[in-house]
Parts: structure tokens; C-alpha cells; sequence
């Protein structure tokens, strides 16, 4: 009994400490941003300033790399979306034998990695004349997030029951109606999902879009850089705005999830 | 396909097809086959392209093999990799086996979203926090002077640092998966093995692990993958001896200027995650319809 109490205690304590080491980061990276020592720390703290948020919020590079980012994201997701839907649908219409062929090659981009995708797409449109940049790095990145919607709305039509498809084209739909009016509808919360998904991949890629991105600077390049060349609170502050905005996101997301299982 | 044209009519499974066909030879299948052309191409100046030097050759692939830094740094990113998954791993699994067997409900749930909230940031500022904690003058150093562990700070970036980001970082690539699969053992196993007389260490070893072991496999794959391929955890928290494989391929493409020689690089990156995804998967006899989940 002691031996198993010593063992619980211990548990714990892992726990904790297992804790610590997912947030710790986070959290200093965080508070650093509020200290007015020019190298992002917490110990010493300086004094306390928001002037860090206020060089962030100044600097025009800056709002470029984070407006070259949304840009992409959005290119991307209107890639994504239709292509991965198809894949899914064309996947689960293929017989037992070409079907687990054609799977192995559609989930092949995810076993990549992601310098692989970055470098082979570059080479190839270099070939053809066309250099690094928005429509590149658009390219190179919906070659394996396609991957995840195609997952994502694959495991949603497995809970699809086709005789709905059916009953519609008995009494009458076209085969497009029964598509836009039953098929779609009934995938869209996985749509919306992995539109969702597409756009966090898309901003938070770093392997992939060094290499397609020619003279752009995207905001995870932008931030690497800094952290080389001169990192400020500055960027920390950045970050901190990013982390509340994909924590709000996440539990804004994971809230209307639950609302619609219920 | 006729099940697909049944089902949606010529036209719209014609759009499908055609999306479809194009991600695979465009944006898959292509820029694969141009970089295997690239890598066994000799990097000639433009006028000599077409001449009779534009041959197939191995050399690109064997200058690797004859360059003793490189050699080193393949092989050292090898091992570092297997290091992260397995220390990943360690660091996992018993949270991987409490939250699936052990936890309530409640605590379940609080526990998915804590684990979860971190992955949802982005990886290079997770590195950035690492790079923040592990500076020489960093909270890290100072918390361990003053409690008197150490006496003066010490230089974490190089390979401890690059490993600690790297664990950080794919984490839940590794618990994800082997929870899933210890979550699916059923408890009255356990149980019926404690009666049995097992210690813990064999319950463990001769009950729980095997009946994870696809679930393991899964995390192994992903984590050496992303760890082998990554490139912002050592150029950020690296220092000069402690260089990783992407980062030489990246001096070939913009710092070397030798396209061909970084193409061959790559492909070599390639080959080796293929091969260490595919053997595994043989060994731990895993389906690979289970693994991208």
C-alpha cells in the first residue's frame, strides 16, 4: 500500500511537471513581452511596459508578411477545399484493389517532408520559368493540407448513408441536385472544419514555404528571421497576439462543435 | 470510376477527376520526377546544358557519400531522430496510458485540451520560446544558478536544445496515436494480469505495449519523420556543430547555388523517411489506412 502511494505521489508530480513543460514556454514567451529589457526575458524583469505591443503594432514590415500570410491562406483554402472534397469522394468511389493503391499514393504528400515538397515544387516551376513567391508557396502548401481535407471529409462520409442519395434521384433530382442539395450539405461541417484547418496549416508552414517563397517574406519567415538577425519583445508581443487569437479560435471552434453535437 | 459517374453524373465526376488528377501529376507527381532528374544531373553553367557532359550520373549522390562533414551530419540526423521519437515517447507514455486508462471522464477531458492548446501554435514560436528560455542570460540559467545546481550558465543551444524543441514540438504525434490504441485495451486484461501475480513493469511490457504496439509504431513513424525533415528547431536553436541534413540542403539551394547537388540531397531525405515509414510499418505489421488518421 505505502509502495503504491509513493508511486501515485510520483505520478503526480510527473504530471506536473509534464504540465510545466507544455506551458512554461508558452507562458514566459508571453510575459516577455511585457518587460522592458531589450532581449525578450523575464529574469530581470525591467519594469513593466506595453511599448512593445505599440513597436509591433509600428512596424510596416511587419503588417506586409502578415498580409503576404492571409493572402496565401485564403488562395490556399480556395485549392483545398474543392480539390481534397474530390479526392475523398473519388477515393471512396474505387473499387477494394485501386482503391488502397490510390490511397497510398493521395496520403504520400503527408509522408514527405516538408523541405521535400518545398524544394520539388520549386525546381519544377523554375524549369518552366516561373520563380519562388505568393504563387508557389500557394502551390507547394496545398500539396499536402489537400491531404487533410481529404482525411477529414473521408471520415465524415463514412457516416454518410447513400440511400439518401438515392431517394433523391427516385423521386426525380438531377445527379448535380443530389450532389449540391444532399451530398453537400451533409459534409459540411466537415468542410468548414478543414477550411479551418487549411488556414492554420497554411499560416503557421515553415519547412515548406522557405523554399517556394522567393523575395516574400510570410509571417513564420518573418518571425525566424527576426529571432535571428535582432529579436525584440517586439516579436514576442507578436507572438502573444497570435497565441490569444488560435486559442480564441480553437475554443470559439471547439464550442460551436459541441453545440452542434448536442 | 463507374461507381463515380453512377453516383454524380459524367459532368460533375469529370470536375472531380480532373481536380483530383491534377493535385497528383502536377502538384505530387511531377515536381517529384523533375527533382530525381535534377539530382542526377551534373550542375553545368547554361551554355553547356544539352552538351554532351548533360548526362545521367550518381555523383551527386556519391559526393555525399565521399564528403566526410555531410556524411557525418546524414547519419547524425539519423540517430538524433530516432533520439526524439524516442525519448518522445518516454515522455508520453505514461500520460498516453493514464489519460486512456486511468483518468475520469472529467479529468479526460480537461487533460485533451491542455495537451492540445500548445499544438495549435505555431512551430517556429514554439522554437521562439525555447530559444527565449534556453539564452544564455535566459530564465532557465538563472532559475538553476540560483538554486545553486549549477555554478555558472550554460550553453544550452546546440544538440540539448534542439532535442528538448523537438520533443516540445511533436508531442502530441506521439501521444495521440498511442493513446488511441492503449484506450482500446480492455481494463478486465489489465486487471486479470495483476491477479495473476504481474509486477507493474510486466503488465506493462507483456499486456499494455503489445496491444499498443500499432499505435507506437504510428508515433515513431511521424515523430523521426517531422524531426529528420524539420528545419526551424536547429537553425534556430542549433549551433555550428550541431548542423542538421536540412540545413546543408538548404545551403545548396541558396547559398551553395549547386541546385543539382541540393536536389540529390533531398531525394536522399526522401528515401531514407520512405524506407524508415515503410520498414516499420512491415515490422509493426501496421496498415498504413491506419496510420494517417
Amino acid at each position: 500500500m505505502r509502495a503504491e502511494r509513493i508511486f501515485g505521489a510520483m505520478f503526480w508530480l510527473y504530471l506536473m511537471v509534464f504540465a510545466a513543460y507544455l506551458f512554461a514556454p508558452l507562458i514566459i514567451m508571453g510575459a516577455a513581452s511585457f518587460n522592458e529589457s531589450r532581449f525578450p526575458t523575464v529574469i530581470p524583469w525591467q519594469g513593466t511596459t506595453t511599448e512593445w505591443f505599440a513597436a509591433m503594432w509600428a512596424d510596416a514590415a511587419m503588417w506586409q508578411s502578415l498580409w503576404t500570410s492571409v493572402l496565401v491562406a485564403v488562395c490556399v483554402v480556395v485549392i483545398v477545399v474543392p480539390v481534397g472534397t474530390a479526392a475523398a469522394l473519388v477515393l471512396t468511389s474505387l473499387h477494394a484493389r485501386a482503391r488502397s493503391f490510390a490511397y497510398a499514393v493521395m496520403v504520400s504528400p503527408l509522408l514527405t517532408p516538408g523541405v521535400v515538397i518545398g524544394i520539388s515544387t520549386l525546381i519544377l516551376w523554375r524549369q518552366m520559368g516561373v520563380g519562388g513567391g505568393v504563387f508557389l508557396i500557394v502551390l507547394a502548401q496545398s500539396t499536402f493540407i489537400i491531404c487533410y481535407v481529404m482525411l477529414m471529409v473521408m471520415a465524415r462520409l463514412q457516416r454518410f448513408d447513400r440511400t439518401q442519395e438515392e431517394a433523391a434521384l427516385g423521386l426525380g433530382a438531377s445527379r448535380v441536385m443530389v450532389f449540391r442539395r444532399v451530398t453537400l450539405p451533409f459534409l459540411r461541417p466537415a468542410l468548414i472544419a478543414s477550411a479551418g484547418l487549411a488556414v492554420l496549416q497554411s499560416i503557421e508552414n515553415y519547412n515548406t514555404t522557405l523554399f517556394v517563397r522567393g523575395f516574400e517574406t510570410p509571417l513564420t519567415v518573418f518571425i525566424a528571421t527576426k529571432v535571428r538577425t535582432g529579436l525584440t519583445p517586439a516579436v514576442n508581443a507578436l507572438a502573444l497576439v497570435i497565441i490569444v487569437a488560435t486559442v480564441i479560435g480553437a475554443i470559439a471552434y471547439e464550442v460551436a462543435r459541441r453545440r452542434r453535437a448536442a | 470510376m463507374g461507381d463515380l459517374k453512377n453516383r454524380f453524373g459524367p459532368g460533375l465526376s469529370t470536375i472531380f477527376l480532373i481536380l483530383v488528377l491534377f493535385w497528383l501529376a502536377v502538384m505530387v507527381l511531377a515536381p517529384n520526377l523533375m527533382m530525381i532528374d535534377y539530382a542526377l544531373r551534373p550542375n553545368l553553367p547554361p551554355a553547356a546544358l544539352g552538351g554532351p557532359d548533360d548526362t545521367y550520373t550518381l555523383s551527386n549522390i556519391l559526393y555525399l557519400a565521399g564528403e566526410p562533414t555531410h556524411r557525418a551530419i546524414f547519419f547524425k540526423t539519423i540517430w538524433a531522430s530516432g533520439l526524439v521519437a524516442a525519448v518522445t515517447f518516454a515522455v508520453c507514455y505514461p500520460i498516453a496510458f493514464w489519460m486512456a486508462q486511468r483518468a475520469t471522464t472529467g479529468q479526460l477531458a480537461i487533460a485533451m485540451m491542455l495537451i492540445i492548446i500548445p499544438f495549435f501554435i505555431n512551430e517556429v514560436l514554439r522554437t521562439l520560446a525555447w530559444f527565449i528560455i534556453l539564452a544564455y542570460r535566459g530564465p532557465l540559467n538563472a532559475v538553476l544558478t540560483n538554486i545553486g545546481l549549477i555554478d555558472a550558465p550554460i550553453r544550452w543551444q546546440g544538440d540539448g536544445g534542439v532535442l528538448a524543441a523537438m520533443v516540445y514540438a511533436y508531442i502530441l504525434f506521439m501521444l495521440l496515436p498511442i493513446y488511441n490504441a492503449i484506450e482500446s485495451l480492455d481494463k478486465a486484461q489489465i486487471e486479470a494480469a495483476r491477479d495473476l501475480g504481474a509486477s507493474p513493469w510486466r503488465i506493462h511490457t507483456r499486456v499494455v505495449i503489445p496491444h499498443a504496439k500499432a499505435g507506437i509504431a504510428t508515433g515513431f513513424v511521424f515523430t523521426f519523420m517531422l524531426a529528420a525533415g524539420s528545419y526551424v528547431a536547429p537553425a534556430l536553436l542549433g549551433s555550428p556543430g550541431s548542423r542538421w541534413f536540412t540545413e546543408i540542403i538548404y545551403n545548396w539551394f541558396f547559398e551553395g547555388g549547386d541546385w543539382n547537388r541540393g536536389a540529390a540531397y533531398a531525394l536522399v531525405l526522401l528515401v531514407l523517411c520512405l524506407a524508415v515509414v515503410l520498414i516499420t510499418l512491415r515490422l509493426f505489421r501496421v496498415n498504413l489506412t491506419d496510420v494517417a488518421k
